[in-house]
């Protein structure tokens, strides 16, 4: 597929094609085993064990969720101490200007507000989205990895690629297809 | 519509395979012509119902408050009344998608989408009662947000009031922000399946270049956990404050500890019961009996007696307190209310939220639809009867006898109130024509684990003759 104003003629990768959850994460499995780095699986819906298989891990996220909700949590309390301590304190009934128990409600949902804002926004930004056009797109059939076909691709980046081995060793891996994907 | 359906024992029914299972709910959004009359009918009472609620408010704005029956002593009315009722709705989609989500309950799968969008839909018919209460809600943006102004004002972060604020607009966001996240895998699926070019466009805008890579679904699941764990202390935290309102005052009737426990279990009673009136008819009008099976209906329908056994027991607390409390006031308003003017309304309460749930006992009863049904259209009423009778009718009764005052609701009350339920139609109705409105990459997983045999719920011998043939 051209047209996209991309540089058609360098490799992205090869592309394996799979009919079913078990092959690609045996496939996966199995070219992390041969000391594949740079690829990636996509699938209809989210697999379990498929980043244990693929040699994946990655806790960005929730350590951005936690410093987001670090952050929640002191900038509720400060906005009220500020308020009712220095900037507009106001005697209510005798208690003390920086009343803590009465506090608590709003650094609580300022503390959920902001992790929440962090895990959707961190997980977009890591995940580099929104990104409408991608390298991976051009695979044929490429449509049905979000509906019911499993592909795993092997980047030309990756020092151990070969354009013949590597297609040679994901055909022993049962897939349907392997096809060279350029972009 | 079949009235009674056996009761199955697997979460997904008859014969499926991937496709199917995004076909039968994808068609839904890609072919407008399954969209036949029901959905016309809602629709177009929806568009009238939201044609109500925008005559309301604007001539609440041109003429202020007085239009409603409130007055003094009775302040608070239909305004919080609706309020309270709607936020209360919105909490079973988000006790659907976030803690059955950490209790690992994979039935959740296909109606969390649906009551997800339920309570953004209730919670943005709940927000306008408070903004429109103030009269003028231009003026209200600076004693509910906290920004500097030139006036040097800052809210006052010790009322309850405030912490409402922050509770409902946090809790909308949240619930926004999660709904979305779930929303985009699956508009990534849509747009691989639309044909039109136009369609196509359109959801490729939302899906944000979704590729369903490792990676992406390893953040997403992330994510989306961590986002469950932030929103089930939120839910309860929610109505928790919404019952602070009431509780943190010295009004007797609203003075009371039991109600931030009572009040949270009254929302998920109501919001399984809006979520029982909304699925099934749904479910037959669109042929998705298989997805939202009887065994989900069932279970929907032992929750909401569970929570309405608890909402009871906080009927009879209040009552056992009013008496323990030994306070002449709070008596004479339990008094009022078993034999005041307004004793058929406790009496309709008592009627519809402790005695007609009692029929979700009998198992045969679960399994017939019209009961269901008209049970959890009962339950509603009940809810919103509870919320009246907690609040105009605690506060006709005042400290000072002379004061106290009837309240009765205006045309224009009602207005407001139907317009609301009428626009949670219009916006629940588009979402059904424009949206998946079953989570598809959800229920596809489970279909998947159903053929691996790691669902929780066992799998009898039909998925395993169709997993023979997927294999063949």
């Amino acid at each position: 597929m051209s047209g996209y104003g991309h540089d058609d003629d360098k490799p992205y990768g090869l592309v394996a094609e799979f009919d079913s959850v078990e092959d690609l994460t045996h496939a996966a499995e199995a070219a992390r085993k041969a000391g594949f780095k740079k690829m990636d699986a996509y699938s209809p819906f989210p697999i379990h064990g498929l980043s244990e298989a693929i040699g994946f891990r990655d806790v960005k996220v929730p350590f951005m969720v936690f410093c987001g909700g670090l952050f929640g949590a002191l900038a509720g309390y400060s906005l009220q101490y500020y308020v009712h301590v220095f900037d507009y304190p106001l005697n209510v009934g005798g208690k003390p200007l920086n009343s803590i128990p009465a506090m608590v409600p709003i650094t609580f949902e300022s503390t959920i507000l902001c992790s929440a804002l962090t895990a959707f926004f961190g997980m977009l930004a890591t995940n580099g989205l929104p990104k409408p056009y991608h390298p991976i797109f051009n695979t044929p059939r490429f449509e049905r990895a979000s509906q019911d076909r499993f592909f795993l691709a092997i980047e030309a980046t990756d020092p151990n690629y070969d354009p013949v081995r590597t297609r040679q060793f994901l055909l022993e891996l049962n897939p349907l297809n392997v096809e060279e994907v350029r972009g | 519509m079949a009235v009674k359906e056996p009761l199955n024992d697997v979460l997904i029914t008859g014969r499926q395979s991937y496709a199917a299972i995004d076909d039968s709910i994808g068609r839904l959004v890609l072919q407008p012509s399954v969209h036949k009359k029901p959905w016309w009918t809602l629709f177009l009472f929806g568009l009238m119902g939201t044609g109500m609620l925008v005559i309301s408010i604007g001539w609440l704005l041109f003429q202020g408050i007085g239009i409603w029956g409130n007055n003094q002593p009775v302040a608070w009315a239909f305004d919080i009344v609706n309020f309270v009722w709607w936020i209360g709705i919105g909490h079973a989609g988000t006790l659907i998608s976030a803690i059955l989500l950490l209790l690992k309950q994979q039935w959740r799968n296909s109606i969390n989408r649906f009551a997800e969008a339920m309570t953004i839909f209730a919670v943005m018919c709940a927000a306008m009662y408070p903004l429109l209460h103030t009269g003028r809600p231009w003026v209200a943006i600076y004693w509910l947000f906290p920004y500097p102004n030139i006036l040097a004002m800052w809210p006052q972060f010790r009322s309850p009031l405030m912490w409402d604020v922050f509770a409902v607009s946090t809790y909308f966001t949240v619930s926004l922000l999660f709904w979305f996240m779930g929303l985009i895998p699956d508009f990534a699926t849509l747009r691989d399946k639309a044909k039109n070019k136009y369609a196509k466009i359109a959801l490729a805008i939302p899906a944000l270049g979704w590729r369903g890579s490792n990676q992406h679904w390893h953040r997403y699941e992330q994510a989306n956990l961590l986002l469950a764990g932030l929103s089930t202390p939120l839910v309860l935290s929610v109505h928790t404050i919404v019952s602070f309102d009431f509780a943190v005052s010295q009004v007797y009737g609203w003075n009371v500890t039991v109600f931030p426990p009572y009040f949270v279990a009254g929302a998920v009673f109501a919001g399984f019961a809006m979520v029982l009136n909304l699925a099934i008819p749904i479910r037959a009008w669109y042929n998705l009996k298989h997805l939202i099976t009887m065994r989900h209906i069932d279970w929907m329908a032992k929750i909401m007696l569970a929570t309405g056994l608890i909402v009871f027991y906080g009927y009879l607390l209040e009552v056992f307190f009013a008496w323990y409390g030994a306070n002449p006031f709070e008596m004479k308003l339990l008094m009022d209310r078993f034999k005041g003017p307004y004793a058929w309304s406790y009496w309709a309460l008592i009627f519809c939220n402790g005695i007609v749930p009692q029929l979700m006992w009998v198992p045969k009863l679960r399994q017939n639809l019209v009961v269901v049904w008209i049970v959890a259209f009962v339950v509603n009423v009940g809810m919103w009867l509870e919320r009246f009778v907690i609040i105009p009718v605690s506060l006709t009764n005042n400290y000072l006898p002379s004061s106290n005052k009837m309240y009765y609701p205006t045309f224009w009350d009602f207005g407001m109130f139907f317009g609301t339920i009428g626009f949670f139609f219009f916006m629940m109705f588009l979402f059904v024509r424009f949206l998946p409105i079953i989570n598809m990459f959800e229920v596809k997983d489970l279909w998947h684990r159903i053929l691996e045999g790691t669902s929780k719920v066992e799998p009898s011998s039909e998925p395993t003759k169709a997993r023979e043939e997927v294999a063949a």
